[in-house]
């Protein structure tokens, strides 16, 4: 018990879809539970709820600046936590709440949602709408073994966390981050995953190269870090087969 | 340099013991085989390959819907497409040398394709993201553990097709419909019609021609493969095999023992993996000189490198 880290879970504007990715890592959540996360507070899943002191909070959801309950719970989320994780496309990038203009029932002057990286400083993000089980778990793993490890897995986990470190410098993603930073950088290569990895299918790919649908953009940011040539890291995944090893020995 | 291979277990080089597939390879007939051999031993239950617009054409239930039509659709175009068995994999057989997003499929196979094991085929880059996807799965939800088998080819670079149409038109003086085969190799670029006539162009020609994208890539043999291979450092008619992770270990050795493959020491066979080894250099140190170039590309800025 001593050795766990204390988790909490902070959600702000968001579906909730977030929550479920995470409970939809079924035994592996339980095994998380059992051996390395103490959870403290985490809204729909248990009855504590507010903001506590803790290692890791996870925040889902985008926030309101015109809800001033909202942006209290983030800075206090901030203050009570040694590592912020931005949890899905919403909290790292604003995703569809950037469409928001106000005037929705029964908040009408809640108009302005910003990813929470643009009040608070984040430390991790975990893109996709919704983020995916696996990576919820593989990056809860490897936190742990950050905060707990050897010095070995201290290593490897900030080599595997790093490139989801440095993603929190940009708020801002959509397609177009595919046209800026990797095809007007002359970087694609046409693999596909791109277009793969949008949970709308706004994206085909046309000649080798992707065509987005902007229109149905909900700037959730999975296509741009899909991309393996948005972000690489050749010490991970070059071992990919030990740390998938490692990440489900870790789960049995 | 000494890491030019990657990591491997086994290098061998093969080719498919059977004479059907000997008839529609590109070289070795290893990628239709191995995949025939998966599919008919439940090892995966479907593969993602490159399939030509013909096939394509008639299977639209097999590849993503994107409206194409298909009369309008070039020859030699390639389409991601899913195929379960292995006379589907020999109608798709051959090295097609311009850019299929096999990726793109990965998702959909899990879905609406159904696939609990899925074989996917490509380019080095598309094992860097199959590799990336399994460890960073962002938009793949399910999507990693799903991939049975994922089979690299050797690349030094790909075109694309309108620079494939520009290279067998304009420089070869052929039409797109009449070729039968294209090749690299023997430092050429081997265009063969349909009536027997063969075309050679200087690699030299070729070069202006590549997609740019690939001259940031640091693998030349598909490292991140189950099992990779390609044509160079083996026979003519024969493919240089790399045995790297445990799933490839597995599956290399289930196919030898059912006789898929015959296969020769690769210290016994000419070029050999010194060659491999030359080739893979030239190319990690040209790009990796290119990716240099960036850094300083113009004054006081330079351009976005992905590599963390």
């Amino acid at each position: 018990m001593a050795d766990k880290i204390t988790v909490g879970y902070t959600h702000l504007s968001g579906c909730t879809g977030c929550t479920v990715a995470l409970a939809d890592n079924y035994a592996g959540l339980l095994t998380l539970l059992d051996r390395y996360v103490d959870l403290k507070y985490i809204p729909t899943l248990a009855d504590a709820r507010h903001v506590q002191k803790v290692d890791v909070s996870f925040i889902e959801g985008s926030v309101c600046i015109n809800d001033k309950l909202a942006v209290e719970e983030l800075k206090e989320t901030r203050e009570k936590s040694a590592v912020v994780v931005a949890l899905g496309g919403c909290a790292c990038y604003g995703n569809i709440t950037r469409f928001s203009r106000g005037g929705q029932q029964n908040q009408p002057a809640h108009e302005a949602y910003l990813p929470v990286g643009d009040v608070i400083k984040v430390d991790v993000f975990i893109p996709g709408c919704a983020p995916t089980p696996q990576l919820i778990r593989n990056v809860a793993v490897m936190a742990y073994l950050l905060l707990k490890g050897t010095k070995e897995q201290k290593d490897l986990a900030t080599l595997f966390l790093k490139p989801l470190m440095e993603a929190t410098e940009n708020t801002h993603a959509c397609f177009c981050e595919l046209m800026t930073k990797v095809i007007n950088q002359s970087l694609c290569m046409g693999c596909g995953s791109c277009a793969s990895s949008c949970p709308v299918n706004a994206i085909t790919m046309e000649y080798g190269k992707p065509q987005g649908e902007r229109d149905l953009c909900i700037k959730c940011g999975a296509c741009y870090n899909q991309c393996p040539r948005s972000w690489y890291s050749f010490d991970v995944v070059d071992n990919y087969e030990a740390i998938n090893e490692a990440i489900m020995a870790a789960l049995q | 340099m000494g890491a030019e291979l990657g990591k491997y277990k086994l290098a061998v080089s093969a080719r498919s013991a059977d004479k059907e597939v000997q008839k529609v390879a590109q070289d070795g007939g290893i990628v239709t085989s191995l995949f025939g051999f998966a599919l008919e031993t439940g090892i995966i239950e479907g593969a993602i390959v490159a399939a030509s617009k013909e096939w394509a054409a008639k299977n639209q239930d097999r590849i993503l819907m994107e409206n194409s039509n298909f009369e309008m659709a070039e020859p030699w175009r390639p389409y991601p497409a899913i195929v379960y068995n292995k006379a589907e994999l020999i109608a798709a057989a051959g090295t097609k040398y311009n850019i299929s997003p096999n990726v793109s499929l990965i998702k959909e196979a899990t879905r609406s394709f159904g696939l609990d094991k899925v074989g996917i085929v490509g380019t080095p880059c598309q094992m860097q993201a199959i590799r990336k996807l399994q460890l960073y799965p962002i938009g793949a939800r399910d999507v990693g553990a799903s991939i049975a088998l994922a089979v690299g080819i050797f690349c030094m670079e790909n075109f694309p097709y309108q620079s494939i149409l520009q290279l067998v038109e304009d420089h070869a003086a052929m039409k797109m419909e009449s070729v039968k085969k294209m090749e690299i190799g023997k430092g050429k670029f081997w265009v063969y019609g349909k009536r027997g006539q063969v075309v050679q162009l200087p690699l030299k020609v070729t070069h202006k021609y590549e997609q740019p994208g690939c001259h940031v890539c640091l693998d030349y043999v598909a490292n991140l493969g189950d099992i990779s291979t390609g044509s160079v450092g083996s026979p003519d008619g024969w493919s240089t095999v790399f045995v790297r992770s445990k799933i490839g270990d597995d599956v290399w050795a289930k196919a030898m023992a059912a006789g898929v493959f015959e296969t020769k020491a690769i210290e016994s066979v000419k070029p050999g993996l010194e060659l491999v080894t030359k080739l893979a250099n030239e190319k990690i140190t040209k790009n990796k000189a290119t990716v240099e170039a960036r850094k300083t590309f113009g004054v006081g800025k330079g351009l976005r490198i992905p590599y963390i």
